[in-house]
């Protein structure tokens, strides 16, 4: 039974898990050049993190129509990934729905599919519809959604409709061609039996229209593949390691620079003796730089944050700062980072940054700084923030924003002292006084004076 | 009137270490509750409400500091650093276990922050604290202004809600007064900011459309609806932000920002 047809088959398969194995490395070397961070604590708490969010999609209901009609599609993905797995056997050894022998699990499995693809059909039509016609604003608009990241998700949109069609063509002529021979074929097929006759009844056609069909909906599947690392629908992926390593902290305790204790220790106290600073490979001291000012200075789970970003814009859409009209918006800190991490290190296949660097907005005004920070984020985003959670809160696959921002932050004041004034004042007066405004310490125990309460009798 | 009433001599840890006492609670002001005017007001009616129950409770005066929050979130760790240190070692000198404080900023900070440093105390909000007093029947809620019927929206603190997850216990507290509560649509984990946090109260805001605390003003005066209401907060610069708000849009006759704290101390009767 195995002819040219299945060697061809194996050979593009081959090609296709290749390309995306070679893919996946370049994006965990670009992870990896961030600085380390030891989030192997309490496995069994992130785990169950990640089956509830990830797995269990628990912060998309915040919003219940997106939420169905995607898990419409990540359902519909996961479970005809069961069929796709077939199609690879059948294609590899020239059988015919291998699966089939399952009899009634087969059918009820088929049935499910084609329910779901036909769901998977409609969602993705209405997600055309929001995106393109109706414009729903966090889709729409912001400076960081430029021309790549638009099309991006409409050729994801067409991609996952056509590929599901392929699948109803490769079905109906399966069917008609069973009719025509007077035979049954394994499985059920609720969707496809009612457009039985849509492709008409000529045997040669029909076997075409199959073949084509199976072709297409298998390299349909292995060039989306290859084509994830270069979209914002990677996610699919990296929402489950992403949401395992994310924050279990209070949102409200931000990192504590210990390079820093040190120094201040040592200061205090003359006596007090600092670890030995970290050393490299060839045994030189290690410069620390305090705070961000370019991708390798943040974690890698920052690193993959950016990587995990579906670019759905929740973030944004319930920053206080970007509500009100200010320039920030979390979208395009974490959108920003992966770009200057492609530019930075690798890029996969499909992917070049500079595809879409055109801004087309003039009030973000970046510098020609090959950085992170100022080359693509200004000090002007990140004074807006107000370090209020709502993005992290917002994000479904639990992307940390703010603490991106903060160690940017850190690197204007602790390494450049570019604080805004008004700032700079703050410091000083908690430095001179012990509080943010201009007051003597001494006058701070002035409020318990003339304080009375009822006598109890 | 006079006889009816005493003078309070609130107690500092410094007294106390010389009698040879340790308090229940350390009472932490916050730089807001001693020097900010309208903060101060709900400073000493906290302690008015520490006084009526009989808590055992003592202030760090004028050996408090700031807990380096507004540095930190400004980015100047190194000052931060050097705030906390140096109030873990005024705290732990006198042996501080228990931490009460009406500012989320400072709540958090000493919760979640300090204990990097060295600094481990249990660390509990006043909503928190004021919930407990109601629950175990300390505080009536009696033999003040009367709430019944009166419109209050709980405008929930960044700090407090989504940073530390405390969204229930300013709402039980205001429950307690059995005035009409009403929520704005952007609550609890979908709350709003005021526009302060992240050390925005230090400086003036970013250019753009609109300033945050106008348009959470604006949602918590439509929440409230025609005529008179309470905006209640649980936060300093949630109070500032909200009292400006109020002013810019001049409500300020028939809209009022108070806390929690407030709210409890005049129902209670103990000012008036």
């Amino acid at each position: 039974m195995i002819g040219i047809e299945n060697i061809v088959f194996l050979l593009v398969a081959a090609v296709g898990i290749g390309l995306f194995v070679w893919q996946i490395r370049k994006i965990r070397k670009n992870v990896l050049m961030g600085r380390d961070t030891d989030l192997a604590d309490n496995p069994s708490e992130r785990l169950n993190k990640m089956l509830l969010v990830a797995f269990g999609q628990q912060k998309m209901f915040k919003r219940p129509l997106p939420a169905v009609l995607h898990l419409f599609v990540y359902v519909g993905f996961l479970v005809i990934n069961i069929e796709v797995l077939e199609i690879l056997i059948d294609g590899i050894f020239g059988t015919h729905r291998i699966l089939g022998f399952a009899g009634i699990l087969y059918s009820g499995l088929m049935a499910v599919n084609e329910i779901l693809a036909a769901l998977v059909i409609i969602a993705c039509a209405i997600f055309l519809w929001r995106r393109n016609v109706t414009h729903v604003p966090r889709l729409a608009n912001g400076v960081e959604m430029r021309a790549w990241p638009k099309l991006d998700a409409n050729l994801i949109l067409i991609t996952e409709i056509v590929l599901m069609l392929a699948l109803f063509a490769f079905n109906i002529s399966d069917l008609k061609l069973a009719e025509l021979r007077g035979t049954h074929i394994a499985g059920a097929f609720p969707i496809s039996s009612m457009f039985v006759n849509a492709l008409g009844s000529d045997p040669d056609t029909l076997h075409i229209i199959g073949r084509v069909g199976w072709w297409f909906h298998i390299l349909g599947i292995l060039a989306f593949m290859n084509y994830l690392p270069s979209s914002k629908h990677f996610h699919i992926i990296m929402a489950f390691p992403n949401v395992y390593y994310s924050k279990l902290l209070p949102k409200g305790k931000f990192t504590t620079n210990a390079a820093i204790t040190n120094e201040i220790k040592a200061m205090l106290d003359p006596s007090y003796q600092p670890p030995a600073p970290e050393v490299d490979a060839e045994g030189n001291p290690v410069i620390q730089r305090f705070g961000a000012k370019d991708v390798e200075d943040l974690t890698w789970k920052q690193l993959m944050d950016s990587y995990t970003c579906t670019e759905c814009g929740r973030c944004t859409s319930v920053c206080p700062a970007n509500i009100t009209g200010k320039l920030l918006s979390p979208r395009k800190i974490v959108m920003d980072t992966r770009d200057r991490m492609e530019e930075k290190g690798e890029h996969p296949a499909i992917f070049k940054p500079n595809h879409y660097k055109e801004m087309g907005v003039e009030r973000v005004e970046v510098t020609e700084e090959k950085t992170l920070l100022r080359g693509y984020i200004t000090p002007e985003e990140l004074w807006a923030c107000t370090s209020c959670n709502a993005c992290v809160e917002a994000c479904p696959v639990n992307i940390d924003q703010l603490s991106t921002i903060m160690d940017l932050r850190r690197y204007l004041v602790l390494e450049e002292s570019a604080a805004p004034a008004s700032l700079n004042a703050m410091f000083t007066n908690i430095e001179n006084n012990g509080a943010p405004w201009a007051f003597p310490a001494s006058d701070r125990f002035n409020w318990a004076d003339e304080l009375y309460v009822p006598s109890k009798n | 009137m006079e006889e009816n009433k005493r003078l309070v001599k609130v107690p500092t840890m410094a007294q106390m270490a010389a009698n040879g006492e340790e308090p229940e609670i350390l009472f932490w002001v916050g730089c807001a509750g001693a020097f900010d005017d309208r903060y101060k007001r709900v400073t000493r009616a906290f302690v008015q409400i520490l006084e009526h129950v009989g808590v055992k409770y003592a202030v760090l005066g004028t050996e408090e500091s700031c807990t380096g929050d507004p540095a930190k979130r400004a980015g100047n760790e190194f000052l931060f650093q050097m705030q906390a240190l140096t109030n873990i070692e005024v705290l732990n000198a006198y042996n501080v276990k228990k931490i009460v404080t009406a500012c989320p900023h400072c709540f958090n900070t000493i919760k979640n922050e300090y204990p990097d440093l060295g600094g481990n105390y249990e660390v509990i909000h006043h909503s928190t604290f004021l919930q407990q007093l109601i629950n175990e029947g300390k505080v009536h809620v009696k033999g003040g202004e009367a709430f019944k019927g009166k419109r209050i929206t709980y405008h929930d603190s960044c700090y407090l809600g989504r940073a530390n997850d405390i969204y229930e216990a300013p709402r039980d507290v205001l429950a307690a007064l059995d005035a009409d509560l009403v929520e704005m649509k952007r609550s609890r984990a979908n709350g709003l900011c005021c526009g302060a946090g992240g050390a925005q109260m230090f400086k003036e805001p970013e250019p753009g459309k609109k300033d945050v605390n106008i348009e959470r003003t604006e949602e918590a005066l439509a929440t409230l609806g025609d005529g008179n209401g309470v905006i209640a907060t649980a936060c300093p610069f949630c109070m500032v932000m909200m009292n400006d708000g109020v002013k810019n849009k001049e409500q300020e006759e028939s809209v009022k920002v108070f806390d929690i704290a407030e709210l409890i101390a005049q129902a209670e009767g103990l000012s008036k």
